[in-house]
């Protein structure tokens, strides 16, 4: 049974596109999609609870044999991811964002949804197929859609972002393209399991490790691993404020499971970190990233762009966990995966309830809001102190385990700056804190007629507030399930 | 009622105190029932833990497991003489510190007095889970939540000077509980494995000398509430704050906290047999010295009362720090008193300030000429706190005094009469600080009798603070009389 | 032997179609960081696709291979009269039928957002496009 409904996963969304297109309804089709992403939501939710304890569900498309035909394959991971890009789309879904995005006209916004559910299969069809070049084209359908609700923003600057994004997003889809084609070179197949029995990767190899460049850089790109993160302050400052939490929740998220399956599961622990040393690299551009992006983030004056190199600074941490090649250092990236996308999703729909009530989130504009939108500001005060890692909120527990898979490698200074770098997020969340509650409003910029936001705003972004310090609190269902994902991917699974 | 539940009710007043103060003074808009509600639930609060000092005086360990936060680190509390002692302090003081405000708050005419009482509430919670804490996580998760519920107590007034205060106030306490705490809890996981707090210390003998003298230093500078120095600077700027705040917070509950964390790691983290002797308690005995008689110097030289006493506090909690790091029997017993005696004597201080600041509005101590005589009781009151602070029997704090010096002699190190000097020196400079206030009052000539005082021919006369404010500072200052005479049963309770 | 005839037996000849897509790839990647007009840097996008795409449909020959359609007659193992008939993969050309899809609709995107931008800056041209932004915010 459940093999059977598990296509439905990403067929769902992808026929709701067209359906919508066709509608032309733009109440419908809100709705409409708002019922797809919470289906799409209940089978994740189902495929997570029926894999966890090592179990894996595979299905083969049209009936062929993995070979030849295209499978797919959930286990843990898979799963995981499933039920996090799922579980943020229906949250941002459930967004009222009264209006859509503004520059969309009311009579094209049908189209909207219909961009916005082809990325969510992308994103979906990334996390759940076994089959490499198939990845290629989930990315691709992903990325293009991405593209297109970057440039929706109402700023002339947001197509300018959009464009940006796809110069550098399809350098990095091409360069994704050519690793795969030489991993088929060297094996004879597409399918990642079977490319994963045959590969021998040695540094002899010149063809495998071009082809391990070749993906790292390409998923890089995509991830916005510093010094390749660009494009990723512009597009998420720019997009509609709809889109930026839906991306910094979803889009880097997956990307980063595709960097740790090609490492560890195609490639495999002990060449890429033992043979190759590639921690020599990665470990040093994250805690790079850690500081200069969190460095910049202090000194942004508007908070999209400031939570946008926030963004940069977590995908370090992230990449962090990945470069301790440890269970519980790579437990520790994946766990915040879900804490970033919790916080950071939680954090744009704060701003976009702010967009909508104040009309600008420069940071002059924000003063005393914290009055005038007490709920609204008490979301942006959690999901800032999940950001510095307080104890009690999701953040502490990412760097929990982050620190202690460093500690465990027995990398000490590394372990240090872990902790010092969340002092720069306690400068910039501070920042933004103190200019919400204590400075006074500008004499040009009164703010007598702001209100609360409505419920149709505040709802949804307060449930990833609550999230924040509820799996804060709990974490059988995040690291849990992360530290099967993390042993399971060191053993070479998927 | 089973002691576990007796914990959470505890636990939970404080809470149940701040919802209250939200209803009854934000949304019924009934302040008279929301300061009359605060002092009665915190009287409930310390029942629950006088009952719960029942059954540790009997021996037992009244424990409370919540549920699992991450694999083997729980959400638990568990009731032991240390965390017992501190909670009774931090409870007991909040019922006089929570009638003291009202008087002061409504005497000053405060703006935003629910947000005060409602935060005030809730950083009694985050003391207490503090006190009952089991493990290291649950005491650093309400050591965190503590430093962020009295950050708004602390901005009260929201002026430019106080949102300078609120950042030196988080900048520097967040700042060492990330970077060193925490990572000195993720370190003893690390090398253990656990991080219950277990007597005798769960450090093994095997942890080389180097690294028990680094952890050391890192939980004690973690503890940034310690005010150790050179992580001091948050308190003198703390006290910005409405004196109610730095009466009970700034003397009692936050930088109690922090030592408080430090005794509680001395001797459930390392065990006293690891560190008695060893390179580790004799560096950190010689930063509590150095602490203590700098911060007494510092403290002669101000003249804003407030300043004085905070720079007083931090001299007084490095006498606690000391304790801790002589892993003596006699050290541990010795910081605990001071705990008690100390809050007692300077919580009485705080409210003697506030209360000359809310009868004369006056702030230095050079304006107190001839006060005493117009403020009898608050003067008598302040001069007996002294003496206690001081160490000059018949007072409570002679005792924490005695059993220092008693401490200091059984170190065993080549030096220790050197500390016995120490504790000396610093109890002189104390009497240099603390009684010129008290000769100023009650000898030097009033000024009043000058130009300033025909001035203002429609002045009201100079008289006691409100009564609200006068009775609990007469109160703590006949507590810190009273602990010299039971200081028997809290060495009894402190026995290790 | 001459340098370039010892490139040829050392590298072999096959390679050196690889040589010329690499060179089409840089110079395609060329464009798309040197211009700045945002057509030329679409097109150059679209050269720097084109290389990927000949790098699978190279990777595909198979040396004395023919089309991979099986001529009428042919039994199951691929023998046609008595001998054996060798063909290139068709794999990696089915998936370049997709790969070029990718490439087009990622060029009808480009090329509408270029729209846009004209229509929003008066310019095609990246830098005039950052003086506006700095003039205007």
């Amino acid at each position: 049974m459940i093999e059977k409904i598990l296509v439905l996963e990403v067929v769902l969304p992808l026929l709701a596109a067209p359906v919508c297109v066709l509608v032309r309804h733009p109440r419908f089709c809100r709705l409409f999609s708002l019922g797809v992403v919470a289906a799409c939501f209940a089978i994740a939710v189902a495929l997570l609870v029926e894999v966890r304890g090592g179990g894996v569900i595979s299905y083969q498309l049209g009936g062929w044999p993995p070979p030849l035909g295209i499978e797919y394959r959930v286990s843990t991971i898979n799963a995981y991811l499933l039920a996090l890009v799922t579980a943020m789309a229906l949250v941002v879904f459930s967004f009222d964002s009264r209006g859509g995005p503004p520059r969309v006209p009311e009579q094209r916004r049908h189209l909207y949804y219909a961009v916005f559910l082809l990325c969510i299969s992308g994103l979906l069809g990334i996390a759940i197929t076994g089959d490499a070049f198939n990845i290629f084209v989930f990315l691709e359908i992903s990325s293009l859609s991405s593209y297109i609700l970057v440039s929706l923003g109402g700023h002339r600057r947001a197509v300018m972002s959009a464009f940006y994004y796809l110069v550098m997003g399809t350098i990095g889809g091409v360069f994704f393209m050519l690793g795969v084609g030489l991993l088929y070179q060297a094996t004879g197949t597409l399918n990642l399991r079977d490319i994963a029995a045959r590969l021998e990767p040695s540094l002899d190899d010149r063809g495998t490790v071009l082809a391990l460049a070749l993906l790292v850089v390409g998923i890089s790109i995509k991830l916005a691993v510093f010094p390749l993160h660009h494009w990723l302050p512009n597009a998420y400052s720019f997009a509609p404020p709809k889109v930026s939490a839906f991306l910094a929740a979803t889009a880097t998220k997956v990307s980063f499971y595709l960097l740790a399956m090609v490492l560890f599961t195609i490639f495999g622990a002990p060449f890429v970190f033992e043979e190759l040393r590639l921690q020599a690299v990665l470990l040093p551009l994250s805690i790079l990233a850690m500081f200069l992006a969190s460095g910049a983030a202090i000194f942004q004056t508007d908070l999209r762009r400031l939570l946008a190199y926030s963004s940069v600074a977590q995908i370090g941490y992230m990449t962090l966990g990945l470069s301790t090649a440890n269970a519980t250092g790579l437990a520790g990236g994946l766990v915040h995966l879900f804490n970033h996308a919790v916080m950071k999703g939680g954090l744009f729909l704060v701003v976009a309830c702010l967009l909508y009530r104040v009309g600008s989130v420069h940071i002059d504009a924000l003063a005393g809001i914290g009055r005038r939108m007490p709920l609204t500001s008490a979301a942006l005060v959690i999901g800032g102190l999940s950001l510095i890692g307080v104890p009690g909120t999701v953040g502490f527990v990412s760097k929990w385990y982050l620190v202690s898979g460093v500690l465990e490698r027995g990398w000490t200074a590394a372990a240090v700056l872990i902790l010092l770098s969340s002092l720069l997020a306690l400068v910039y969340v501070g920042k933004v804190v103190e200019v919400v509650y204590f400075r006074k409003p500008a004499e040009t910029q009164p703010i007598d007629h702001v209100r609360e936001a409505p419920l149709g705003m505040l709802a949804p972004a307060w449930v990833l507030a609550a999230a924040a310090v509820f799996f804060g609190l709990t974490t059988d269902w995040t690291y849990g399930v992360a530290r099967e994902a993390a042993e399971l991917l060191l053993a070479g699974g998927i | 009622m089973s002691s576990e539940t007796t914990i959470l009710v505890a636990l939970l007043l404080p809470v149940l105190a701040a919802v209250s103060c939200l209803l009854l003074g934000g949304g019924l808009g009934r302040p008279n029932l929301r300061d009359i509600a605060t002092p009665l639930i915190g009287a409930c609060t310390f029942a629950a833990v006088w009952r719960l000092a029942r059954d540790v005086l009997a021996g037992g360990r009244p424990e409370l497991v919540l549920f699992e936060v991450l694999p083997g680190v729980e959400l638990a509390f568990q009731v032991e003489p240390l965390g017992l002692l501190y909670g009774l302090v931090a409870s007991g003081l909040w019922i006089v510190t929570s009638i003291y405000a009202v008087g002061y708050m409504r005497g000053h005419h405060e703006h935003n007095q629910t947000r005060f009482f409602t935060f005030f509430a809730l950083s009694i919670f985050a003391a207490l889970g503090i006190a009952f804490a089991s493990n290291l996580f649950t005491l650093f998760l309400f050591y965190e939540a503590l430093t962020l519920l009295t950050f708004p107590l602390v901005t009260h007034h929201g002026t430019d000077e106080a949102r300078r205060a609120g950042r030196i106030y988080l900048g520097i306490l967040l700042f060492t509980s990330i970077s060193f705490l925490l990572f000195a809890i993720l370190f003893t996981w690390r090398l253990t494995g656990t991080i219950e707090f277990t007597p005798g210390g769960i450090l093994g003998a095997e942890t080389s000398s180097g690294m028990v003298t680094v952890l050391l230093l890192l939980y004690a500078f973690g503890a940034g509430k310690a005010a150790l120095m050179p992580f001091h600077r948050w308190l003198p700027n703390a006290m910005v704050a409405p004196t109610p705040v730095s009466a009970l917070l700034h003397a009692v509950a936050v930088v109690k906290a922090g030592v408080f964390a430090i005794l509680k790691i001395v001797v459930y983290v390392f065990g006293l047999d690891l560190l008695r002797g060893s390179d580790a308690s004799l560096s950190l005995m010689t930063i509590a010295s150095f602490t203590m008689l700098m911060a007494a110097v510092i403290a002669i030289r101000q003249d804003n009362l407030k300043a004085r006493l905070a720079y007083s506090t931090i001299s007084q909690l490095a006498y606690i720090v000391l304790g801790a790091a002589m892993a003596t029997a006699t050290g541990i017993l010795a910081g605990g008193m001071q705990i008690a005696m100390h809050a007692a004597g300077k919580i009485t201080l705080f409210f003697c300030a506030g209360a000359i600041l809310v009868a004369t509005h006056k702030k230095k101590v050079s304006e107190l000429d001839g006060l005493g005589r117009t403020m009898p009781w608050t003067f008598a009151a302040f001069f007996l706190a002294s003496l206690s602070i001081i160490g000059i029997p018949p007072l409570g704090g002679s005792w924490a005094k005695w059993y220092l010096m008693v401490g200091a002699l059984e170190t065993g190190f080549a030096w220790q009469a050197a500390f016995l000097g120490v504790l000396m020196l610093s109890s002189l400079l104390a009497v240099f600080y603390l009684m010129p206030v008290v000769v100023r009052g009650f000898f030097a000539a009033s000024p009043s009798a000058g130009p300033s005082g025909s001035a203002g021919g429609d002045r009201k006369p100079i008289a006691e603070a409100p009564f609200l404010c006068v009775a609990p500072l007469v109160l703590t200052a006949l507590l810190s009389l009273a602990l010299f005479f039971v200081a028997g049963d809290l060495a009894s309770l402190l026995h290790f | 032997m001459n340098l370039p005839e010892a490139l040829v037996s050392s590298v072999g000849w096959g390679l050196w179609a690889y040589w010329l897509l690499i060179a089409l790839m840089m110079v395609g990647l060329y464009i798309v960081i040197a211009r700045d007009n945002l057509i030329k840097k679409v097109m150059g996008l679209n050269i720097f696709q084109a290389a990927a795409i000949l790098f699978y449909v190279t990777m595909a020959k198979v040396e004395g291979g023919t089309a991979p359609i099986v001529p009428a007659g042919a039994d199951h193992a691929g023998g046609h009269g008595g001998h054996e008939i060798v063909y290139s993969n068709p794999l990696p050309h089915v998936l370049m039928l997709t790969a070029i899809v990718v490439g087009v609709a990622t060029t009808a995107l480009a090329l509408a957002l270029a729209v846009r931008i004209h229509g929003d800056y008066g310019t095609s041209e990246e830098d005039e496009a950052v003086v506006y932004d700095m003039e205007h915010g």
